[in-house]
């Protein structure tokens, strides 16, 4: 990769959607721009369907992964730029290819040239002729084949310089970040939670994190791991807001009702009603969760149907047909599987009832909670009572101050 | 007082000896404790875990800390052979390895292991081929040292971890990485190393902490049963204010490598150059060696006597390594490396570190020299 001098970016979906690209693309554009500022030297070229990144020296195998997390990205392509004259296209070609394909293993190859600058002396057909010649003879190892090359090498001809480029690596797909507005992702402890987020992200939608957590039932460890997962998230997107809820009131009154199998029920009825009352809030048009059918008692159909009626806002579940096994690729693809499967209990984990309602009644979920006469201003304290985080990638995560010694980072 | 003896220890940073103050007057709290101040350790721990990690370019849960590259060698060695004892018997190791690896090989052979000893060339090298063709149907482990501790001589180990990997990856290969690491750059990751140890206080960090790297995938026999600690590869309430001043010194170690070694190499090829001017010195060190190592021998003179003869001139040197010289007999690794007995017998090696200046050196040659004339001249009166 050492002989790319220029990364091309390209779009997807996002070019089929008519008069909002302009507006998707500056989206793309931004979020590229903040993943680039550890590289100062590296310069960005906006076109249309397309971003440039000059690297100027700067890594391109560090840079290419960072990049492959902008969202509305599709593909990434390490390109050698020469300057539009036929030897020097040839030359740069030699160079490009023994790079990337040193031999010895016999590899198949074409070469696929485009001349978009029309005044350019040579056309296309002519010009995969012109450079897949001498090519092959300098690379032995090489074995033309138009069909199916192993190795494409595409020459695209411009007005100034000429792009050599071979690979394309996948990147994150979807919708440029917050091009689809905003919503609240309830993000547990567990696996599923940051998948369902980062689905949620690469739809374009801006995502506030929502935490319960139950001190002094749930340890702070297990608060810590909420803001390392979120951590992870906020990669993809720069930063990203966390609001943790103090939820050991609502959940010990919830508890005291006996109603052993419907406690989960009630807990996550209580839940979607703090976070929509948090998206009224902070503008935000849906709740995410990491729901996946049939997965745990809660998120059967039926536990759904009586437990979604809580809210009226869309309840979206990016995984709710995934299987588990999938999810669990995914989570460590985009890097929380490591977190999440750290032990500490979450709220949803305490006072586990031994046979939890697979298939709860709405009529007397609902005549429980008439029966809580302080439910409702409790939900609202706990609103109230909410701290809010900022949480960035690379900087140390501002709390409260309390009165535990601090962890100074000039220490390591 | 200069201080020429880095490759026995070094003086520590001041930042890390600052860190370790505060850590252990704040952080007292067990890691395992539940409390505020336990979690606190355990945080300190994890992100020092993290800090090492990243210097290392490997996964934090690679990382087992030691007390030291002795154990971490120990560790390496006893613990792979417990663990896969099925595999086989067999051993292969170097001729010129540190005691703390030689007389672990040792132990092993007594309880019916059985171990080869590959002999060096006379620059002190094995090559990837004497590795290969030592190799067994029941060769459970290959442990070759990066650059040795006595002359500074840099071994193929990458070289000898990609035929592994290649040819032999069921054999595990361990690589003693005490005096390489922040002066001879080493890719860990996708080498073929599986294990590699480190020890803080030859990197400016303190005594009586080290690592071991385990790869991914490779479980170790533990020696130390306990609490469960690391993992349960190694019991023992963590030293959490020297794992932090460690991690530190690894990150300072990792991030100066390249200038270290490029200014080191200056300087032992200007203090090379003065000691080939002394005739009466043997160089043994090679000039592709580490370059904070220069070792020679003053044949016919007993070692000690130009060491304290330095001393008393304000210069700090050793005889063999640190860890045999309080040993009468001659160098291994010399007698190794096909030396005579006299040479082996009155080997220095002086260490340099980064802290010392051209200045310096110019100024420990004119010592030398100064002492050299002496000393022949003590012999020439002895001799009449």
């Amino acid at each position: 990769m050492t002989s790319c001098d220029m990364l091309l970016l390209r779009f997807g979906e996002i070019t089929v959607k008519g008069k909002n690209r302009s507006r998707f693309e500056k989206a793309a554009l931004s979020h590229v721009k903040s993943l680039l500022r550890p590289y100062p030297a590296a310069k960005v070229i906006h076109e249309f369907g397309r971003i440039y990144v000059e690297l100027n020296g700067e890594p391109a195998e560090n840079i290419i992964d960072a990049l492959k997390n902008v969202f509305g990205v599709t593909s990434i392509s390490p390109v050698k730029v020469v300057p539009s004259e036929l030897e020097a296209i040839v030359a740069g070609a030699i160079e490009f290819v023994s790079a990337i394909c040193p031999g010895p293993e016999a590899t198949t190859f074409k070469v696929s040239a485009r001349r978009v600058w029309k005044p350019f002396a040579h056309g296309s057909q002519e010009m995969n002729k012109l450079v897949g010649g001498p090519v092959l003879k300098a690379s032995p190892h090489l074995k033309v084949d138009v069909h199916h090359p192993e190795l494409e090498l595409h020459v695209e001809i411009r007005e100034r310089r000429t792009y050599l480029y071979s690979k394309v690596i996948p990147a994150a797909g979807g919708f440029p970040l917050g091009t689809n507005g905003k919503a609240m992702l309830l993000l547990s402890g567990g696996i599923d939670s940051p998948v369902a987020g980062w689905s949620a992200m690469r739809r374009g939608l801006e995502i506030e994190c929502v935490h319960f957590h139950s001190y002094p039932f749930t340890s702070k460890m297990a608060e810590e791991k909420v803001i390392d997962l979120a951590k992870v998230l906020s990669r993809y997107s720069g930063q990203i807001k966390l609001h943790l809820i103090p939820f050991t009131e609502i959940q010990t009154v919830l508890a005291g009702t006996g109603q052993d199998n419907l406690i989960i029920t009630l807990m996550r009825r209580a839940m979607l009603r703090i976070a929509s009352m948090l998206a009224e809030r902070n503008g935000a048009l849906a709740l995410v969760t990491g729901d996946s059918l049939g997965q745990v008692a809660s998120q059967t159909l039926a536990s759904m149907n009586v437990i979604g009626r809580v809210t009226e806002l869309p309840l979206l579940r990016p995984l709710v047909m995934s299987d588990k096994e999938e999810i669990i690729g995914q989570a460590k693809r985009i890097g929380t599987y490591d977190l999440s499967i750290l032990p500490y209990e979450d709220c949803c984990t305490l006072f586990v009832p031994k046979s939890p309602s697979t298939n709860p009644n709405l009529h007397i979920v609902e005549r429980i909670e008439a029966s809580l006469a302080g439910l409702t201003g409790m939900l609202e304290a706990a609103v109230e009572g909410t701290e809010t985080l900022v949480i960035k990638p690379h900087e140390p995560v501002q709390r409260k101050a309390g009165d535990e010694a601090e962890i100074k980072e000039d220490w390591f | 007082m200069k201080y020429f003896d880095h490759a026995a220890t070094t003086p520590p940073y001041d930042e890390v000896t600052r860190t370790i103050a505060e850590v252990m007057s704040r952080h007292y709290g067990n890691p395992s404790s539940l409390h505020r101040l336990g979690e606190e350790s355990s945080k300190l721990l994890r992100k020092a875990r993290e800090v090492c990690a990243q210097a290392m370019d490997v996964k934090p849960g690679e990382i087992v800390f030691t007390s030291g590259a002795t154990e971490s060698n120990n560790m390496a060695i006893k613990g792979a052979t417990l663990q896969y004892a099925g595999r086989g018997k067999h051993l292969i190791t170097t001729a010129t390895e540190h005691p703390s690896v030689f007389e672990c090989c040792k132990q092993l052979e007594q309880l019916g292991w059985e171990v080869t000893y590959l002999p060096v060339n006379s620059e002190g090298q094995v090559t990837e081929r004497q590795v290969e063709e030592a190799l067994r149907k029941d060769t459970v482990l290959v442990s070759v040292m990066h650059v040795n501790n006595e002359t500074g001589a840099v071994q193929p180990v990458t070289a000898i971890g990609g035929m592994l990997k290649e040819k032999h990856p069921r054999v595990l290969f361990h690589v003693d990485g005490v005096q390489g690491f922040g002066k001879v750059p080493l890719q860990l990751n996708n080498s073929g190393i599986d294990l590699y140890s480190l020890s803080a206080h030859k990197i400016k960090g303190p005594k009586g902490i080290g690592l071991l790297y385990v790869r991914e995938g490779v479980s170790l026999f533990p020696l130390l049963a306990g609490g469960g600690q690391e993992e349960g590869r190694r019991s023992g309430t963590e030293n959490i204010p020297y794992i932090v001043g460690f991690s530190k010194a690894v990150r300072l170690a990792k991030e100066g490598e390249r200038e270290r070694q490029a200014r080191l190499k200056q300087l032992k090829a200007e203090l090379v150059r003065g000691i080939k001017a002394i005739q009466e010195l043997t160089l043994n060190s090679v000039p592709e060696g580490a370059p904070h190592i220069v070792h020679f021998s003053y044949p016919g003179m007993k070692a000690e006597a130009l060491l304290h003869m330095l001393e008393e001139e304000g210069f700090l040197v050793s005889t063999q390594s640190a860890c045999s010289s309080k040993k009468a007999e001659p160098s291994r690794a010399l007698l190794a490396m096909g030396k005579g007995a006299e040479a082996a017998a009155s080997g220095i090696r002086i260490s340099l570190g980064e802290e010392h200046t051209e200045t310096d050196i110019s100024d420990l040659l004119k010592a030398l020299d100064k002492c050299v004339r002496r000393l022949q001249n003590l012999k020439g009166e002895r001799k009449s």
